[in-house]
């Protein structure tokens, strides 16, 4: 059966558009949304509500929408709560029914409603508690079960989705009467405009008169002219934030089956601007009567709206129930459509627009008001009654049309921080005094009718522009007053009658759970709200928000302004994770750094690893080696042990600082002294933070008098520079030092190995490498292959080792000939992993050690703390709790059972069982110069254990491995191989 | 008949539940208390309770300024777990853990304490060894922990994608033991059953003034008058230094604005709490369906209860990137809480340099699951001047002394932590 | 989202900025002693009011630079280069 009107709406009626709704075929029009498409179809029963699962309808035509709510799509593409109001209707559409089981039409947990006297507002907070351990087991599993509203889908995302930045003199949220004037007035006067519009039309509630329609669409044909105004459909502003940022979803392909290629599915607008016109309009009130959920009680501006827009008749005799005058528009246009009415219950004593409409024949009955529904699932007979509930009479209906008056949209003003004022004109909360550069216009502050609206539309432009300083504005045409005498809405919220009466229909909150927490003392509105779930739900309230504030009001025997309403927070509307995260996912989430060898890296097979951005070779696997990491770990760092390697640390942080008091600076950043450093010489440094803890270190090396080069560890490049720049600039104004970071610009590699000098002289010209000439620590300039490059003779991995810096460009090149030139000596590429076995063997600490807690005497560095001379973090490191001698210590650890494995992560404890820890495994890893696993910790009495037994505890695998503690110097304790 | 269970609900279902008492007393200040309590949060309440159960000290009075329980009791993201590296902290949080354990029966009241796991993702080796460190001292106390890997992972939380192209998922460390609760109904349920014990809980009632005379508080000025104390103790979660400074003592805390989010309301997705290694994430859905889920402070000092985008972009990056069937929900509401950062990142319940006045404070963002434990020790430390072994530690003095319980390692430095 | 005058560079985003707290703490003289280095390190200005505080520009001038901000309205009243003064209004 159609109930789709013969003529009229703003359909294409050409469009013929297949969808399917819970697998049912049905066929809807071009202009359709899914609700509009499926009442055109005679379809009622479209969900079930949250906790009662009882029947549920249609309410609305936008996104105020409670109960419509269905699974969109299939699949991957499947989203849940999709108000059918806002879903536009396109060919293939699929939607499901949701929170039922098995069907729509027979929902077993509908049974919910038969126990509900059980189940008033927060009963599960008196209940489900014995025996406690039935909670987990038995009572939640069913309650998570029974909860919840749609599924949404378990797979990623196909679509992809957009982000774009956008800064206006005027940005204009809501495009009806008022925000089109407002529009135009700051157009016109040369201001760059962004419009907003939720809807997939721009019109607002213009689109519903077409005795409006030139006006609308020559406004928007002029707007549309302009080169700085973008005009945005399908884009919902979510969000005021400060500094006057708005963010913003634009829906570019949901319209459709999937996006087009190379199109996102939403776009997400940031949105500055330096003035704001709200004129977001308001959202059309529910009142409280018992059955005022059921299938057939549709708000009377969105039977209009389906009327006018979409050419539907939502139903065949309606009764409307109002205290305003707007809802009689609704009845005469129904009656124009073809629609009986069965009466108008006004619940105002008299109004001049019902006795206008007695005279055009129609029931009206003042001072009455609607006791009841009666019907299966739906509206199929109501009850008009006199408001102290005599006379009541049950009428044939099956539409009931209900206009509680008009909440102006505030959702964005109060998130702006305005205040909201109490307007006892409206019965309604308005935007008071704005605190941003804001300001509402039209039904968003109260201002209802549309002549009235476009006209403060206007004003609110106006007020824009000069607010800019852009000087005069230009008259535009706006829509004609009509002069019609009308009686004021009389503030209307719950008719008292038995029943269950609603003030949140998807959250099935009615009026009595309301008194109950009030009755509890729940009486704040946000108790009440929290406890009872009101206002809560995907439609925040926007229907019935202020009916329960008003019930709770009566309740508590004061004004609704003084019970307020609870915060408005974003979003306006639900907004979906994808469009935000936009592309930064996946393997987008973080960008990745690369070094200047990483090509290299790749064509040698190398595995790598993370290291904050940075992309490192762990390790590279040789023929053989496939299945066992550890095979290439060990074989690299034999290499190195033996012969020579070859390791690209161009990810180390680089710093290049100039001046004259250069040195002066270094030695207030570092513990120890750099002033005295001779040219051409390193020196390894340490730094702490201000409160005494080791933030860094690395060595600097001077190039000349006023010319140092800084390295720092990898992890702290960025927090390093970050640190030095704020000394300089804030503590130390007065001194000469300039610095910048140079990491992208020098390529490094550091070759290791007793025969790191024979390989490295025959690549290296310009540069004597004999130890005399340049002993350990030294620094010189050089080419490789006719690249410049820089030789520092420093050490990691505690062999004979050179660092070569070449400027970026030159890496590759340089890499090859160190490679060619150690070919005979067996050069071989190492990775992150051996570099972190050779410097645990050594005991150089890392990352692991440098944690953040640790301080330089922890570390066994205290030599490294100069006496005298002031340091970032010197004086804070005396505190008593930092030099106790009971603070864990470096130590070097090493398994009894040379087949033992150590973990690192295990903690020290005296005895299998025992659960104090005396400290903790730092790192681990199998030693290739003692054949047994090796490791560094932390340990409460440090070099007092030395030589004695402990037990590394690994509790998550019930592991305990007899440790031997050692000197952190696994090899090499005399360091004689890097002065080699 | 004021007690709660299933059969006094089927009982009131027949008298349309008119005969429920208030949940809670609304009573008038009375001039002078034993002991008030500064802030009608989860932790000024329980510590009402546990004073009153603990300590038989009944004469106690809750002052909060606005309803009780809407600062960040009624803001946080509801998460109770005790997986902590330091002893200092880990056997506070297992008290914590075991109280929430018993809370149901204890209060007379659901605060639908639900153990179904908190799980915290890795993504490299260096963070396996520091989550396995904290694990095994976990073990060692004897507290709950399991160290995943990837197929245990897959199992526990089937919609985390493993291999997400950019930090792929090593394994993770799950406490089962760990959870969630009902937020909102802990402030409840602590107000009722200390109201139930004597105490009076003075909504609408906002401290203007510590009144100390000779080192020692007389009472609070309040907007309600000037309310006489023999003991004071603040428990204001994100103003603990506003009130402290009333008394004189400068804290080392600032404000910062920790954002939260709640999905609209879905069937079953994910069962326990999990938390995203390499980003700042973290998520669990609540029994009504909505997906609870926040990151990262947004950085800078703030006493908004409202946070930006940024923190907003960084934090849903995340969510998809862990979970791309996050894409399409959508998401319903985004908040702030105002947190106590405190200069290493742990909290502070001790005694203060005026006597009789205690500090529950500096709790960061993790106070919530710290409610019932730390109200306890409060009390005990009110009622016996001393603190008790658990909060032994949390002290002003300790940055001073340079024992900073620092878990992160992130130093003086909040906007980093 | 914070807009915030680079005196150095004009009107950039917060997310260009990272953030240091209270800029009215000075560094004591190295003799000053532990009391005088906990108070800067320690004892931060946390006022429900105005607030003087250190922003990086990290992603433009990498220049510190001093904003005056309202912490309970984020309202940013003025901003200056490092070594300017910067004066709160009386609350």
């Amino acid at each position: 059966m159609s109930h789709r009107l013969a003529s009229g709406g703003r359909l294409d009626r050409t469009r013929r558009l297949r969808f399917t709704f819970d697998g049912r075929s049905y066929v809807g029009h071009a202009g359709d949304t899914l609700a509009s498409a499926l009442m055109a179809n005679g379809v009622r029963l479209v969900g079930r509500s949250f906790k009662y699962h009882r029947p549920r309808g249609i309410l609305t035509a936008g996104p105020d929408e409670p109960s419509a709510l269905v699974e969109l799509r299939a699949g991957a593409r499947r989203e849940a709560n999709m108000p059918m109001p806002v879903v536009e209707l396109f060919d293939g559409l699929e939607a499901q029914s949701q929170n039922r089981w098995p069907s729509l039409a027979f929902d077993i947990l509908s049974v919910n409603s038969l126990l509900s006297r059980f189940l008033p507002a927060g009963f599960y907070y008196k209940t489900f508690m014995w025996p406690a351990a039935f909670w987990e087991k038995v009572y939640e599993p069913l309650i998570r079960r029974s909860a919840g509203l749609g599924w949404a889908a378990k797979e990623a995302d196909p679509d992809h989705y957009e982000t774009r930045h956008a800064h206006c003199d005027v940005l204009v949220a809501g495009s009806g009467a008022a925000g089109l004037a407002a529009a135009r007035i700051a157009a016109e006067a040369g201001a760059r405009v962004i419009l907003c519009e939720q809807d997939f039309e721009l019109g607002g509630g213009l689109l519903l008169d077409p005795a409006l329609e030139d006006w609308r669409a020559a406004t928007v044909a002029a707007l549309a002219r302009q080169s700085e105004v973008t005009l945005l459909p399908r884009t919902t502003v979510f969000g005021y934030y400060d500094s006057n940022v708005l963010g913003a979803v634009e829906r570019v392909a949901d319209h459709l089956a999937e996006p087009p290629e190379h199109q996102p599915r939403q776009r997400y607008w940031t949105i500055r601007a330096r003035e704001v016109v709200l004129a977001t309009g308001a959202h059309e009130r529910l009142i409280a009567f018992p059955g005022n959920d059921r299938p057939g009680v549709v708000l009377a501006g969105a039977a209009l709206s389906y009327l006018r827009r979409f050419a539907v008749a939502p139903g065949k005799r309606a009764v409307v129930f109002t205290n305003n005058d707007e809802a009689y528009d609704t009845a005469l246009a129904l009656r124009e459509a073809g629609v009986e009415i069965a009466a108008i219950a006004d619940v105002r004593p008299a109004a001049v627009r019902a006795d206008e409409a007695r005279r055009a024949g129609i029931d009206v009955r003042s001072g009455s008001v609607v006791t009841g529904v009666g019907g299966g699932r739906d509206v199929e007979r109501v009850t008009v009654a006199r408001r102290n509930g005599a006379d009541g009479e049950s009428l044939a209906a099956d539409l009931l049309c209900v206009s509680g008056g008009h909440s102006p949209a505030i959702e964005l003003a109060s998130q702006s921080r305005t205040p909201l004022d109490w307007s006892d004109a409206i019965a309604g909360f308005v935007p008071g005094q704005p605190v941003q550069r804001q300001r509402s216009a039209g039904a968003a502050r109260g201002i209802f009718g549309v002549a009235e609206a476009a006209s403060d539309g206007a004003t609110a432009g106006r007020a824009a522009v000069a607010a800019l300083g852009l000087g005069k504005t230009e008259a535009i045409a706006l829509p004609p007053a009509v002069a019609r005498a009308g009686t004021p809405s009389e503030p209307f919220w719950e008719v008292k009658a038995s029943g269950k009466a609603f003030v949140d229909l998807q959250h099935d909150v009615t009026t009595e759970d309301i008194r109950l927490a009030h009755r509890e003392g729940y009486a704040h509105i946000e108790h009440a709200k929290r406890y009872t779930t009101h206002a809560m739900a995907t439609d925040q309230g926007k229907t019935g928000g202020l009916v329960g504030a008003a019930v709770l009001a009566e309740a508590r025997g004061e004004s609704i302004a003084a019970v307020g309403m609870p915060t408005y927070r974003p979003y306006a509307s639900p907004v979906s994770f994808g469009v935000i995260a936009g592309h930064a996912v996946g393997k987008n989430f973080a960008p990745v750094r690369r070094t200047a060898l990483h090509a290299w890296h790749v064509r040698h097979g190398a595995r790598f690893m993370e290291a904050g951005m940075w992309m490192r070779p762990a390790y590279y696997p040789q023929p053989g080696e496939e299945k066992d990491a550890w095979l290439s770990v060990l074989r690299e760092a034999r290499a190195v042990r033996r012969a020579v390697g070859i390791c690209d640390v161009s990810t180390l942080g680089k710093i290049d600082v100039q001046g004259k008091d250069a040195g002066v600076f270094l030695d207030r950043l570092y513990t120890n002294t750099f002033s005295t450093l001779p040219i051409g010489r390193a020196r390894y440094g340490l730094m702490l933070r201000e409160d005494g803890i080791v933030f860094d270190d690395g060595t600097t090396s001077r190039l000349a008098d006023d010319h140092f080069f800084m390295t720092t560890t990898t992890a702290n490049a960025a927090r390093v520079l970050e640190h030095m720049e704020y000394h300089a600039q804030t503590v130390w104004p007065e001194l000469d030092v300039q610095f910048c970071a140079v990491t992208d610009h020098w390529a490094s590699m550091s070759a290791a190995g007793p025969k790191a000098r024979l390989a490295l002289a025959k690549a290296v010209q310009g540069l004597d490498l004999a130890n005399a000439a340049f002993p350990f620590m030294a620094v010189g300039d050089a080419q490789v292959a006719g690249c410049p490059v820089r030789v520092f003779r420093i050490s990691f991995s505690g062999e004979l080792a050179y660092e070569v810096a070449t400027p970026a460009g030159f890496a590759e090149p340089v890499w090859e000939a160190i490679m060619a030139a150690g070919a005979e000596h067996g050069i071989t590429p190492y990775g992150v992993e051996a570099l972190g076995l050779l410097r645990i063997e050594k005991g150089h600490v890392a990352g692991a050690e440098l944690g953040g807690h640790t301080t330089a005497r922890d570390l066994g560095l205290e030599r490294m703390l100069k006496k005298n001379g002031d340091y970032v973090g010197r004086v804070l490191a005396g505190r008593p709790g930092l030099v106790a001698p009971e603070r864990p210590r470096l130590v070097g650890l090493r398994p009894v059972d040379p087949k033992a494995r150590l973990r690192a992560g295990s903690h020290l404890v005296a005895a299998v069982g025992d659960g104090q820890s005396l400290g903790w495994v730092t790192s681990a890893m199998p030693s290739v110069e003692l054949d047994c696993w090796i490791g560094l910790g932390m340990l409460s009495g440090g070099e007092a254990w030395h030589d004695k037994r402990l037990f590394a505890a690994f509790p998550l695998y019930d592991e305990y491995v007899e440790v031997a503690v050692t000197h952190p110097h696994h090899v090499d304790h005399e360091n004689a191989r890097v002065r080699a | 008949m004021s007690r709660y269970s299933a059969f006094q609900l089927f009982v009131n279902a027949f008298t349309g539940h008119r005969s429920w008492p208030r949940a809670w007393r609304d009573p008038a200040p009375k001039p002078a208390y034993d002991v008030v309590i500064v802030g009608g949060g989860g932790h000024g309440l329980a510590a009402a309770y546990y004073l009153a159960k603990e300590h038989g000290i009944t004469n106690v009075a809750v002052v909060e300024k606005g309803p009780i329980g809407l600062g960040n009791t009624g803001r946080n993201t509801t998460i109770v777990r005790s997986n902590y590296m330091f002893p200092q902290n880990h056997h506070f949080y297992e008290w914590s853990l075991k109280l929430w354990e018993g809370l149901e029966q204890d209060l007379n009241f659901n605060a639908m304490v639900s153990q179904r796991g908190v799980l915290g993702l890795f993504h490299s080796d260096a963070q396996r060894q520091v989550f396995a460190r904290r694990g095994n001292s976990m073990r060692l106390s004897g507290i709950d922990a399991e160290l995943l890997d990837r197929d245990q992972v897959r199992a526990f939380v089937p919609l985390v994608d493993l291999d997400n192209g950019r930090f792929p998922v090593m394994g993770g460390l799950l406490q089962r033991r760990g959870g969630t609760a009902r937020h909102d109904a802990v402030a409840w349920g602590f107000a009722r059953a200390a109201d139930r014990r004597g105490v009076d809980i003075i909504q609408h009632c906002e401290v203007t003034g510590i009144r100390v005379a000779g080192n020692r508080v007389q009472g609070v000025e309040t907007t309600r008058g000037f309310i006489g104390a023999k003991k004071i103790g603040l428990a204001v979660a994100g103003n603990t230094s506003r009130l402290a400074q009333m008394a004189g003592i400068s804290l080392p805390i600032e404000s910062h604005v920790l954002q939260a989010f709640v999905s609209e309301s879905l069937k079953p997705m994910i069962d326990c709490v999990v938390t995203f290694g390499a980003g700042h994430f973290y998520i669990s859905q609540s029994d009504k369906g909505g997906l609870v889920f926040g990151g990262n402070i947004d950085g800078y000092n703030s006493y908004a209860q409202r946070g930006n985008l940024p923190t907003v972009e960084h934090v849903w990056s995340a969510g998809v990137t862990m979970i791309p069937a996050l894409s399409r929900v959508r998401v319903l509401r985004q908040w702030g809480g105002v947190m106590d950062m405190t200069m290493d990142g742990s909290p502070i319940i001790c005694r203060t340099p005026v006597e009789n006045l205690y500090i529950d404070g500096g709790w960061c963002y993790g106070g919530f699951k710290a409610t019932p434990a730390a109200g306890w020790c409060h009390a005990h430390t009110i009622a016996r001047d001393a603190p008790h072994e658990f909060n032994r530690h949390f002290t002003i003095d300790r940055f001073r002394e340079g024992l900073m319980i620092d878990e992160r390692g992130a130093g003086p430095s909040p906007w980093l932590q | 989202m914070h807009r915030i005058d680079c005196p150095w560079c004009g009107v950039r985003d917060e997310i260009e900025f990272a953030y240091r707290g209270d800029a009215t703490v000075k560094r004591p003289e190295a003799g000053a002693g532990v009391d005088a280095f906990y108070a800067y390190v320690y004892e931060r200005g946390n006022p429900r009011g105005w607030h003087i505080e250190w922003w990086h520009h990290a992603a433009g001038c990498r220049q510190w630079i001093k904003v005056l901000r309202h912490t309970l309205t984020h309202e940013i009243r003025a901003t200056a280069k490092a070594g300017d003064t910067v004066t709160a209004p009386k609350p």
